[in-house]
């Protein structure tokens, strides 16, 4: 018996005007399971990601987390059910201290809302927890930074602690590696097996090694459509992925 | 189990060395604050001190109101006076209605009439206008206060035309044998609001909510992605900036005893961004600098020059292009420096870099003046005086003079600018060598 399912994707399509670029995906993450998406440029990876994490509404189709459906949500509410994600681009609170950074990402789930009558000290396990994600993501140093003037690779791993701060269930991480050195891509390779312990992860990355080293299973989207879904292995010797992938990227 | 309480308590130390002494961290500057504000009446005691540290003190409410919404929340407002000049109207009828029907409410509980009054306005029309932010937000602001200035003089029951409304404030009951009639008891009421007025401001950044207020202000569609939707923070903001702006409209109907339209008007709008500009967005403290030096220049410069606005014009703009952080954002700026003791190697650049500053400043001074007494005062005809010595604007001398002073006010900034920057380089870097964050 397999486990339940994390998220569960039904006939999503997405169309800007009359361009479809999500043409009707399929798809289950059971819980616990680490899902990447690999496919080459355009073929709609982090608009799919954007549609499950409620930054765009799906043209049609359902996106349904741990059994409820949460597409047309408002991505504010598909947060609080335990969906979090990060971006392609780093999107952070720049004139902000890396410490508050994290802790704006704790805030809603240690059931703070808009209390604007209690001081955010006082708010019981906060302050440890923030603690706890700048010890994962090895930022506890440059705590009283501002985020802005972080190097680039550190921006990245507040990128990945602002994303799990909340300690959402289902972690969608956007090409986390995505500019970074071998080594910067070793270590975020790391924190990401580490902060995934546990919880649903899906990962759109470009970085074979990564995929293949972390991946429990591998979907490879091209033009809008999973053209493929399985193991690493299988996804390595399936030819039809060959074929509209990886030897278009062995070329390249 | 054991390393994790080892990083927190680590880390947590710098959070909770000692809770005694930093309660006291945290309250010293207040407790200054108070004791300043106290003894400010013994140390400025004529009247004319009386009524513009009186208007400081309204204008610091005003401009603290306005700047959790703009450097906090970062939403650019063009019609706060709204809620000011509502708080104040509010007031002014609430004090009547006591006066009338001997309800026991004493004076200096009546700011909260008009708390309520921009409280009540700000979430109605807060609903409208935060729906939106950024260019949108700033539009609606516009048409609002446009809104409610044309529907002041079509309501003149409640507004009372041009005149506006006038009230008594020594007509109410009292508690004590103060009747708030001189502007010295006026002046303890107005500093009383506007120090519990900050104290609570300055708590509410630090809370949970004034936390996300940054956050959105950063952000907005991160905010987003740790589940919280930036149009009720922003709506929460609104709404209790239009309380505090609705204290300070009280406090300045209360101190005029007198509520008319300019209180609301693009005016009011514009001096109250202008002012919390020019001290600062970026800092709790900016605002109140920003709003003790407008009020001041308001009063003194007004009594010096009839264009005394088209200063202020030139001040925004030269903040705005050279010190975007305000009055607070230079002081900051130097506060590394001044840690790591080497303030002492800016000073001679600083000193030099006086003198071109002072030229420029009176070159265009007298630019701005000649003009001023060839366009707006011809009856006066063209004899002006400076530093005693009389000349006639129509002349061309005394042009030629000017713009020979800023070409060599110009010349004289461009020889000390190396000089500048290279002292504030060494400094800086001697602050980063001595570990001091910048």
């Amino acid at each position: 018996m397999s486990a339940p399912a994390a998220l569960e994707i039904r006939g999503l399509k997405k169309s800007f005007g009359p361009a479809e670029i999500i043409r009707g995906v399929d798809l289950v993450v059971p819980k616990g399971e680490r899902h990447a998406v690999i496919g080459p440029n355009g073929a709609g990876k982090s608009t799919l990601f954007n549609l499950i994490s409620g930054l765009l509404v799906p043209t049609s189709g359902e996106v349904v987390l741990n059994g409820a459906r949460i597409s047309g949500r408002p991505a504010f509410e598909i947060n609080r059910r335990g969906l979090s994600r990060s971006f392609q681009v780093t999107n952070i609170f720049p004139r902000m201290s890396v410490f508050e950074n994290i802790r704006c990402g704790v805030l809603w789930s240690a059931n703070q809302k808009y209390a604007f009558w209690r001081g955010v000290q006082s708010a019981a396990g906060v302050a440890e927890r923030t603690e706890k994600v700048l010890d994962e993501i090895g930022l506890t140093d440059r705590r009283e930074v501002l985020a802005g003037v972080l190097t680039y690779a550190e921006q990245r791993a507040l990128e990945i602690g602002i994303t799990v701060a909340g300690g959402a269930e289902v972690i969608l991480l956007d090409e986390p590696t995505a500019g970074m050195s071998r080594h910067e891509t070793d270590r975020a390779v790391g924190l990401i097996r580490r902060i995934s312990e546990g919880r649903t992860l899906m990962i759109v990355e470009h970085d074979m090694g990564v995929v293949f080293g972390l991946a429990d299973r591998i979907s490879v989207l091209v033009y809008g459509e999973i053209v493929a879904t399985g193991p690493p292995a299988e996804i390595r010797a399936s030819a039809k992925v060959k074929e509209a992938y990886l030897g278009e990227e062995a070329h390249a | 189990m054991s390393d994790t309480t080892a990083s927190n308590s680590r880390s947590g130390e710098t959070i909770r060395a000692n809770p005694r002494s930093s309660a006291l961290r945290a309250a010293g500057p207040w407790l200054l604050s108070a004791a300043a504000l106290v003894a400010l009446p013994f140390i400025f005691r004529s009247d004319t001190y009386l009524t513009v540290m009186s208007l400081m003190g309204i204008a610091i409410v005003f401009a603290l109101s306005y700047n959790m919404m703009l450097g906090q929340t970062g939403m650019l407002s063009f019609g706060h006076a709204v809620y000011y000049g509502l708080g104040a109207y509010f007031v002014v009828h609430g004090m009547n209605w006591a006066i009338a029907t001997r309800a026991p409410i004493p004076l200096p509980l009546m700011p909260l009439v008009g708390g309520i009054a921009g409280l009540g306005f700000a979430v109605i029309f807060g609903w409208l206008s935060t729906k939106r932010s950024g260019t949108t937000f700033s539009m609606i602001s516009l048409g609002l206060a446009e809104l409610v200035g044309s529907s002041s003089l079509i309501l003149r029951t409640f507004f009372g035309g041009e005149e506006g409304i006038t009230t008594n404030r020594t007509k109410l009951l009292r508690l004590t044998d103060w009747s708030f009639g001189s502007q010295f008891q006026m002046y303890y009421l107005i500093a009383a609001w506007c120090l519990i007025s900050a104290v609570v401001m300055y708590a509410l950044t630090r809370t949970p909510f004034g936390r996300m207020c940054n956050a959105v202000r950063e952000n907005p569609e991160r905010a987003q992605f740790v589940g919280y939707n930036p149009q009720v923070v922003r709506y929460i903001a609104f709404c209790l900036s239009g309380f505090f702006a609705g204290i300070a409209g009280a406090l300045a109907g209360i101190n005029f005893e007198l509520a008319n339209a300019n209180l609301f008007g693009a005016a009011q709008s514009g001096t109250v961004l202008l002012a919390t500009f020019i001290g600062g967005i970026g800092t709790f403290v900016g605002p109140v600098l920003g709003a003790v030096l407008v009020s001041y220049l308001q009063v003194m410069l007004s009594d010096i020059t009839e264009v005394w606005q088209l200063y202020f014009g030139l001040m925004f703009i030269a903040v705005v292009m050279f010190a975007p952080g305000g009055l607070a954002g230079l002081v900051q700026m130097h506060a590394p420096v001044v840690r790591a003791g080497v303030i002492g190697r800016l000073m001679p650049s600083y000193l030099m870099a006086i003198v071109p500053a002072l030229l420029l400043l009176l070159g265009v001074v007298m630019l701005i003046e000649m003009t001023v007494q060839l366009a707006v005062k011809q009856s006066e005809g063209p004899a002006m005086k400076l530093f005693g010595i009389g000349f006639n604007a129509n002349q061309p001398w005394p042009w030629l003079l000017m713009v020979v002073l800023l070409a060599s006010a110009y010349a004289l900034f461009r020889l000390v600018s190396p000089r500048l920057s290279a002292a504030w380089d060494s400094a800086r870097v001697t602050a980063a060598e001595r570990g001091i964050v910048i």
